[in-house]
C-alpha cells in the first residue's frame, strides 16, 4: 500500500492544485480580460479626442501584463514556455505630443498588440471551458457523494431528487450508485485538470507566442546591437595594439639601434664603454621581446594555438597562485573564435578569483553539452561578486554575446561563487580529448 | 660535444649553429621540421638536442612533441627546448619522465651567450635548466600544500636557482653566501622533500620536479 498510497496522494494533490489553478482562467478572463478589451476599443475611439494618446498606452501595458502573466502560467503550470513577442521600444525624440504619437505608433504597429487583443477575446470561452470543466466535474462529484447520503440519513429526500443515472433516488441501492458515480466524477475531474492546463497553454500559445516575423525582427535587433559592440571592441583593440607597439617594442628597438650605433662608434677608442653599451643593447632587446610576448599573448595566446582550449585552460589554471582542479571533456575542437572567446573569458574570471575572491581553491570544468560549450568556474572565496562592480565581467559578457554566448554569476555573500559561461557550438572533429588533473 | 639542432627560421638556425660552433660544440645536423628531427635524433643519438617548440608542418608544438617522443625512445636523451613563450604545462611535461637532462628556455636567453652555453652543457650533463620566467611564476604561488610549504623562503630561493640549472657555486655567487652554506640549504631541501641520499644530480632533478608540481 505504501508506495501506491504515496502515488495516490501525490496524484490527488497534483489534480487538486490543477483544478484550483484552472479557476484562475475564467476569473481573470471575465474580471480583467473582457473589461480591458472594452477599454481598449473605447480609448482607440478617444484617439480622435487626444485623450486616447494617454489612455491607449496604459491599456496596452495592462493587456501586456495580463498576457505575460498567462505566458508565465503556461511555463510554470504546463511546462510550455512562451517567449515574449513584443518589439523593443523605439528611442523617443522631439516634443511631448510627438513622443506620445511615436509611442502609440510603436504599440499599434506591433502585430503582437493585435494578437494580444484577439487572445483577450478568445481567452474568455477557452478559459471558461478549460478552466471550469475540471472544477465543475469535481464539484458535481462531491455533490453526488455527500448530498444523497445526508438526505437519505435524515430521511428528508424530496420527491424527484436524483443524481447521475439514478432518477429519482428512492432506495439505499440508489444512494450507493449515486456515491459511486460521484467518486467517478471527482476522479475524472482530478485527472483531466492537468490536461486542461496543458490544453489551455497550447491554445494560448497560438496567439501569445511571437510570429516567425517578430522572432526574426527581435533577432535582427539583437544582432545589430552585438555587431556594433563587436566592431567597437575590435577597433579599440587595434588602437591598443598600435599604442603598445608604438610606445613599447618600437621605442625599445630605436634605443637598441642607438646603443649599437654608439658602440660601433666607440669600439676603437673606448672598448669598455662600447661593451657597456652593448650590454645595454642586449637588455633593451630582452625587454622588447618580453613586451612583444605579452602583446602576442593578448592577441592570440600561443598555448591556445598549440594545444587548443583544453591545454590552454589547463595552462591558465597552472599559472594561478591558488590550487585549481581542472576537468576538461571536449570531443573535438571548437571553432577558433569560440576557443578564443572562451579562453579570454576564462582568463578574466580566473584573474578575478585570484585577485578578489580570497579563495584558496577553485574548480574549472569545461564540457560540451552537444549544442553548447559550457565552462564553469567555482571558488570557495568570500562571494558577493557582481557583474557590474569593475570586475571586467561586463566585458566578458559583451565578448560572449557576439557569439550568442551567455554569462551567469551566482555569488551569495560568504560564497561559494559560481560563474557559468555558455557558447552555442557544435564541435568539429569527432576526436575525443578527455583530461583532468589538479594544477 | 655533438648537437642536433631543430629550428625552422633560417636566420636563427644559422645564428645558433655559429654560436654553438664557436663554443666547440659539434652540430651534427640542423633540421627545420619535426619529422626530420625525430629521424635525426634516433640516428645520431646526440649528446644534446636544441629544439624550437614550434616547427613545421603544423606550427603548433611539434618540436616539443618530437622531443617527448624521442625521449620515450631514448630515455634520458638530453633536450633543450627553446620557445617564444614559456608555459608551466610544457615544463611539467618535459620533466615528467623524471630522467633529467631537460632544458626549457625563452629564445631571448640566447642573447646572454655565456649563460646559454652553460645551460646547454648543464642539460647535456643530465641537469635541468628551467627558464627564470617559469621559476619566478612558481615563486609567486602560495604554497600552502605540503611538502614545499615546509621550505624556508631562502630554501625556496635556492631551489628556484637549482631549477634554473645553476651549480652550487653559481648559487653561492648569486646569493652572496659561501658554497658551504648553499650545500647546507640543498641537503636541507632534499631532506624536507624526502629525497633519499643518492647521486646529487638526480636528486636535484627530483627536487626541481617537486617544485614544478607545487
Amino acid at each position: 500500500m505504501g508506495e501506491f498510497g504515496d502515488d495516490l496522494r501525490s496524484g490527488i494533490r497534483r489534480g487538486g492544485v490543477a483544478v484550483v489553478r484552472g479557476l484562475a482562467f475564467p476569473v481573470l478572463g471575465l474580471a480583467l480580460g473582457l473589461p480591458l478589451f472594452v477599454v481598449f476599443v473605447l480609448s482607440s475611439a478617444f484617439l480622435a479626442l487626444g485623450i486616447g494618446f494617454v489612455l491607449l498606452p496604459l491599456v496596452v501595458v495592462a493587456i501586456r501584463s495580463l498576457a505575460t502573466l498567462h505566458r508565465r502560467f503556461a511555463a510554470e503550470w504546463a511546462g510550455l514556455p512562451i517567449t515574449s513577442p513584443y518589439r523593443p521600444s523605439p528611442v523617443y525624440s522631439g516634443s511631448a505630443p510627438r513622443r506620445a504619437w511615436q509611442r502609440v505608433r510603436w504599440l499599434l504597429s506591433d502585430p503582437a498588440t493585435w494578437r494580444d487583443l484577439l487572445w483577450l477575446l478568445a481567452e474568455v470561452p477557452v478559459g471558461l471551458v478549460l478552466g471550469l470543466l475540471p472544477a465543475v466535474a469535481v464539484a458535481a462529484g462531491v455533490e453526488g457523494i455527500v448530498v444523497p447520503q445526508v438526505l437519505w440519513l435524515l430521511d428528508v429526500l424530496p420527491n424527484g431528487y436524483g443524481f447521475g443515472t439514478v432518477w429519482p433516488i428512492d432506495s439505499a441501492r440508489d444512494v450507493a450508485v449515486a456515491v459511486a458515480e460521484g467518486v467517478l466524477l471527482v476522479v475524472i475531474g482530478l485527472l483531466i485538470a492537468p490536461w486542461a492546463l496543458w490544453a489551455h497553454a497550447r491554445c494560448g500559445r497560438l496567439l501569445l507566442a511571437p510570429t516567425r516575423g517578430s522572432e526574426l525582427a527581435s533577432r535582427v535587433t539583437q544582432l545589430t546591437r552585438t555587431r556594433t559592440e563587436t566592431v567597437d571592441a575590435q577597433a579599440a583593440e587595434l588602437r591598443r595594439i598600435e599604442r603598445d607597439l608604438h610606445d613599447g617594442a618600437q621605442a625599445r628597438l630605436v634605443s637598441l639601434s642607438l646603443s649599437i650605433g654608439m658602440a660601433e662608434d666607440l669600439i676603437g677608442r673606448d672598448p669598455d664603454a662600447a661593451r657597456a653599451l652593448l650590454v645595454e643593447a642586449r637588455q633593451s632587446s630582452v625587454l622588447a621581446l618580453s613586451e612583444l610576448r605579452d602583446l602576442v599573448a593578448g592577441i592570440h595566446p600561443p598555448v591556445l594555438a598549440e594545444r587548443g582550449l583544453d591545454g590552454a585552460v589547463r595552462a591558465l589554471a597552472m599559472a594561478l597562485p591558488i590550487a585549481v582542479e581542472c576537468t576538461v571533456e571536449l570531443p573535438g575542437r571548437p571553432a577558433a573564435p569560440v576557443e578564443s572567446a572562451l579562453y579570454f573569458a576564462a582568463s578574466e574570471v580566473l584573474t578575478n578569483v585570484a585577485r578578489h575572491s580570497g579563495a584558496t581553491t577553485a574548480r574549472i570544468e569545461l564540457r560540451s553539452t552537444g549544442t553548447h560549450l559550457r565552462l564553469t568556474v567555482t571558488d570557495d572565496g568570500r562571494g558577493g561578486a557582481s557583474i557590474g562592480a569593475g570586475t571586467g565581467l561586463r566585458g566578458v559578457e559583451r565578448r560572449l554575446s557576439a557569439l550568442d554566448g551567455t554569462l551567469a554569476l551566482n555569488s551569495p555573500p560568504g560564497g561559494p561563487t559560481v560563474v557559468l559561461l555558455e557558447i552555442p557550438c557544435v564541435l568539429s572533429s569527432p576526436k575525443t580529448s578527455r583530461s583532468s588533473g589538479t594544477a | 660535444m655533438r648537437v642536433v639542432l631543430a629550428e625552422d627560421l633560417a636566420l636563427l638556425r644559422d645564428g645558433l649553429i655559429r654560436l654553438l660552433t664557436a663554443y666547440n660544440f659539434d652540430v651534427v645536423e640542423a633540421v627545420d621540421n619535426a619529422p626530420s628531427l625525430l629521424r635525426a635524433l634516433t640516428t645520431h643519438r646526440p649528446d644534446v638536442a636544441v629544439i624550437d617548440v614550434r616547427l613545421p608542418p603544423t606550427f603548433t608544438d611539434e618540436g616539443l612533441r618530437a622531443a617527448l617522443r624521442a625521449r620515450a625512445e631514448i630515455p634520458g636523451l638530453p633536450v633543450l627546448v627553446l620557445s617564444q613563450h614559456v608555459e608551466q604545462l610544457y615544463a611539467r611535461e618535459l620533466l615528467s619522465d623524471r630522467a633529467g637532462g631537460v632544458g626549457y628556455l625563452l629564445k631571448d636567453r640566447v642573447s646572454h651567450v655565456g649563460q646559454f652555453v652553460d645551460s646547454v652543457r648543464t642539460v647535456a650533463a643530465g641537469g635541468t635548466a628551467m627558464d627564470p620566467e617559469v621559476v619566478s611564476r612558481l615563486l609567486a604561488r602560495h604554497v600552502a600544500d605540503e611538502p614545499l610549504g615546509r621550505l624556508t623562503p631562502r630554501e625556496r630561493e635556492v631551489l628556484g636557482l637549482m631549477a634554473e640549472g645553476r651549480s652550487n657555486a653559481a648559487i653561492a655567487g648569486r646569493l652572496h653566501v659561501t658554497e658551504k652554506a648553499v650545500g647546507k640549504h640543498t641537503s636541507s631541501i632534499f631532506g624536507k622533500l624526502g629525497l633519499p641520499p643518492s647521486e646529487d644530480d638526480n636528486r636535484r632533478v627530483l627536487a626541481v620536479l617537486a617544485y614544478l608540481h607545487g
